[in-house]
């Protein structure tokens, strides 16, 4: 029984807060909400220069042969900070190439951070639904996944995928369509033809979105198994859960922070039992989390069986954690925490738009019911 | 990371498991078919098997070997804790004494008290109860008013009731916490004892809760004489003392809250069975978020024991998982009775008695109230909120209440 952080993975932290702290993330996502467009940094060459781009890639292959849980170390850290990163897409794409022969050429690239990469991701089959199926452009019926034609020995895939974190400027759009009703990888170049990425931005400037419209588009077809597509999904899924503890880990410091100086009525805010109590619930959800990420980061490998639970728990807690630190984060500081000038609206907005993304908190949260069902009718 | 034991767990576990399987067949039955009914019965029964699982080892794991203990770690602990989940027999039935109490007199008892009182403790031949909690003392505990009084003799007198004592009723000693000097600030004049519980003067009361059981007692003492060298950790230190057990309170909450049963995949069990709620997506709604916040209390469970293999204790942060679990589980009553109507309020039915149970467990070990102000000031560090009694001696602080008022 271990499950505590390593040396190296500390190290491997550390490192990443150093790195990230260089950059003036908040005041520049407030410019870009006022409409300055360049006013994001590129963390791109940050992040290759500290090898993250490689994390989930073989040693073989020029990455750093690293497993889920220390990609989920280096996205906390970006969501301490907000960082505008492209890793969210990246990752999950590297994860189901590396599981995959057929896309073995394309890693070395990716790797260094040379190319990058971004995930299509397309939600597995549950306990309801029998399908595979993306986020649909608005409402709440979802869409199918993309198809795939052979194509000697490759595809073309055509499909409509909205709200993909990172596809913007991406090189590589990694991720599943349904051939013949089967579902396969499929790796498709970004400047092929038929690929269309319109780049969009929503509530949050520090995320970088794209709709992806894919028609007969070229592809490598990949031999990924069925769990490592599904894999990459719940992959997805435990990273935007690490991100988001990050998020309120740094919501929570502050807040702290702020209700020991504050005072009302000759006594610091934080000593009232309502706001103490509303910070401890704060850390209590954000400690469930934290576990959950453990969980997660074990059974990727150690019991994939439970990885959908594991990730999908996750998912579910992280997402109300940042819910719940953001607003409170904004009432403890009063009114002056919902203005412009403060970065509680820049954690409320991250809280905001994750919420919806990637399925959704709440279909995370149905997963884990589903799974559990499951385990039900097996045992 | 990972969950597997290692080579020496793997194989003390054997050796438990091989103990077990042995022994089994001789533990009491208290569910189901041929399942014993007195209550007397299943006491004298579930002590003679504590008495076998201490000889076999698998009572005070952690206890030095000098104490009839292995001197083995939590680990261990936990390991033997699932293996006699797994094996389905109950386990020690003076889990308060084992756990908590023995540690205390291990940490603070004087060689007497250790060699007269640890070994029948462990095998179950005696006993013990935890008598810190009273009327007025419950949050605020060092506010008891149990008060001992020394005679000339050295011996000690003590008057005063203490409540929500689990085993009292066939006890054959407990913990007291006392009052031995009012003229000092509260946390200062306190003092643990040993009481033997059939003492002249002690009555114990059964305590009904919502379910119609007695889970605990109330504790009467009326000028009871208690011995010169029952006063464990010195006088007027009771205190430090209390808080160790506490410290071991959090260990065995932190090493067994699964074993409480209050787990996603019974719940999830529940509703499986049903056609219409599993489809339902306010039901798989709630299902998912209670469940996934139980999962993480496993996982903090497995980091706690991580922390402990490293010789770290657990500090007040444990008690987040317990407002989780107590929450997490009244939240699954109410879901699982919706789903199932009526009928699972149906008495003797297992979820009747969790429903009931747990609106007290909320305030057992730390209500949820003061837990929370007890991790907001010591984990986040915010300040306490003003208090009126520091620096006051005891005596003085009835009457500033009275005039507050």
């Amino acid at each position: 029984m271990n499950l505590s952080l390593s040396d190296e993975q500390v190290f491997l932290r550390e490192a990443a807060r150093g790195t990230l702290s260089r950059f003036k993330t908040f005041e520049s996502i407030r410019e870009a909400l006022d409409g300055k467009a360049d006013a994001l940094p590129d963390l791109w060459p940050a992040a290759k220069e500290a090898g993250w781009p490689g994390l989930l890639i073989a040693e073989e292959h020029g990455g750093a042969g690293l497993d889920a849980f220390e990609a989920m170390l280096v996205l906390g850290e970006c969501g301490r900070v907000l960082a505008p990163i492209a890793l969210l897409g990246h990752l999950p794409a590297t994860a189901i190439l590396n599981d995959s022969p057929a896309g073995a050429s394309l890693l070395q690239a990716l790797a260094s951070g040379e190319r990058r990469a971004a995930y299509l991701p397309v939600s597995p089959p549950d306990d309801v639904s029998p399908t595979w199926t993306v986020d649909p452009a608005s409402g709440s019926q979802r869409g199918p996944a993309p198809t795939a034609t052979a194509d000697g020995d490759g595809a073309r895939v055509s499909g409509q995928l909205s709200f993909v974190p990172d596809a913007p400027g991406a090189d590589l759009l990694v991720g599943v369509a349904l051939l013949d009703g089967k579902p396969v990888g499929v790796a498709i170049e970004a400047d092929a033809s038929g690929v269309t990425v319109e780049a969009t931005t929503r509530y949050d400037a520090s995320r970088s979105l794209g709709h992806v419209t894919l028609k007969d588009a070229p592809a490598v077809v990949l031999d990924a198994g069925e769990q490592s597509l599904a894999s990459a999904w719940y992959l997805a899924q435990s990273l935007v859960a690490a991100e988001s503890l990050g998020s309120v880990e740094t919501a929570l410091d502050v807040s702290v922070e702020y209700a020991k100086e504050r005072h009302t009525f000759g006594r610091a805010i934080g000593s009232y039992q309502a706001v103490k109590h509303s910070l401890t619930e704060v850390l209590r959800q954000l400690d469930n989390g934290r576990s959950l990420l453990y969980y997660a980061g074990w059974a990727r490998v150690g019991g994939p069986a439970e990885f959908p639970l594991a990730a999908s728990a996750a998912r579910s807690v992280a997402g109300r954690a940042l819910d719940q630190a953001s607003r409170t984060m904004i009432s403890v500081h009063g009114g002056t925490g919902a203005t412009w000038e403060h970065d509680a609206p820049l954690y409320f907005r991250r809280a905001q738009l994750s919420r919806r993304l990637l399925g959704g908190t709440n279909r995370a949260t149905d997963r884990v019911a589903g799974e559990l069902l499951a385990q039900a009718d097996a045992a | 990371m990972d969950l597997d034991d290692t080579q020496e767990q793997a194989a003390y576990r054997a050796q438990v498991r091989a103990w077990l399987d042995e022994h089994k067949s001789e533990a009491p039955v208290l569910d189901g078919a041929g399942a014993l009914q007195d209550e007397s019965e299943i006491i004298a029964a579930r002590r003679a098997w504590q008495g076998k699982l201490a000889e076999g080892g698998l009572a005070g794991v952690t206890w030095p070997k000098d104490f009839g203990g292995q001197g083995l770690g939590p680990i261990e602990q936990v390991i033997c804790n699932q293996e006699i989940a797994k094996a389905k027999v109950p386990g020690i039935l003076d889990a308060i004494g084992v756990g908590m109490l023995g540690p205390t007199i291990i940490a603070h008892g004087t060689d007497e008290q250790k060699s007269r009182y640890l070994g029948p403790m462990l095998h179950g031949d005696e006993v013990w109860c935890q008598l810190f909690s009273e009327p007025a003392a419950g949050s605020d505990l060092a506010a008891v008013q149990a008060r001992a009084r020394q005679q000339d003799d050295g011996s000690w007198r003590l008057s005063g009731q203490k409540v929500w004592t689990t085993n009292a009723q066939f006890a054959s000693y407990g913990l007291l916490l006392a009052r031995t000097d009012s003229d000092v600030p509260k946390h200062k004049g306190l003092t643990m004892f040993i009481v033997p519980i059939e003492a002249e003067g002690v009555t114990v009361r059964g305590l009904r809760q919502i379910s119609g059981e007695a889970e605990f007692n109330e504790v009467f003492f009326d000028d009871v004489a208690i011995d010169a060298d029952s006063v464990v950790g010195g006088v007027g230190n009771g205190w430090g003392t209390a808080l160790t057990t506490l410290m071991f309170e959090r260990v065995t909450i932190g090493l067994g809250s699964e074993g409480m049963g209050y787990n996603s995949n019974r719940f999830a069990q529940a509703i499986a069975s049903d056609a219409e709620a599993r489809r339902d997506p306010e039901v798989r709604h709630a299902l998912g978020e209670i469940a996934s916040e139980l999962l993480a209390v496993r996982f903090t469970g497995y980091r706690t024991l991580s922390a402990l293999q490293k010789g770290q204790v657990p500090g007040p942060e444990s008690g987040l998982a317990k407002i989780t679990i107590v929450n997490g589980a009244i939240k699954a009553g109410d879901l699982i009775a919706d789903v199932l109507g009526p009928d699972a309020l149906s008495e003797d039915g297992e979820w009747a008695y969790m429903i009931s149970f747990l609106p007290g467990l909320k305030s057992a070990g730390g209500t949820e109230e003061i837990l929370r102000n007890t991790i907001g000031e010591r984990v986040l560090g915010l300040p306490p909120a003003p208090r009126l009694d520091k620096g006051i001696p005891f005596s003085e602080l009835r009457s500033k209440e009275a005039a507050a008022a």
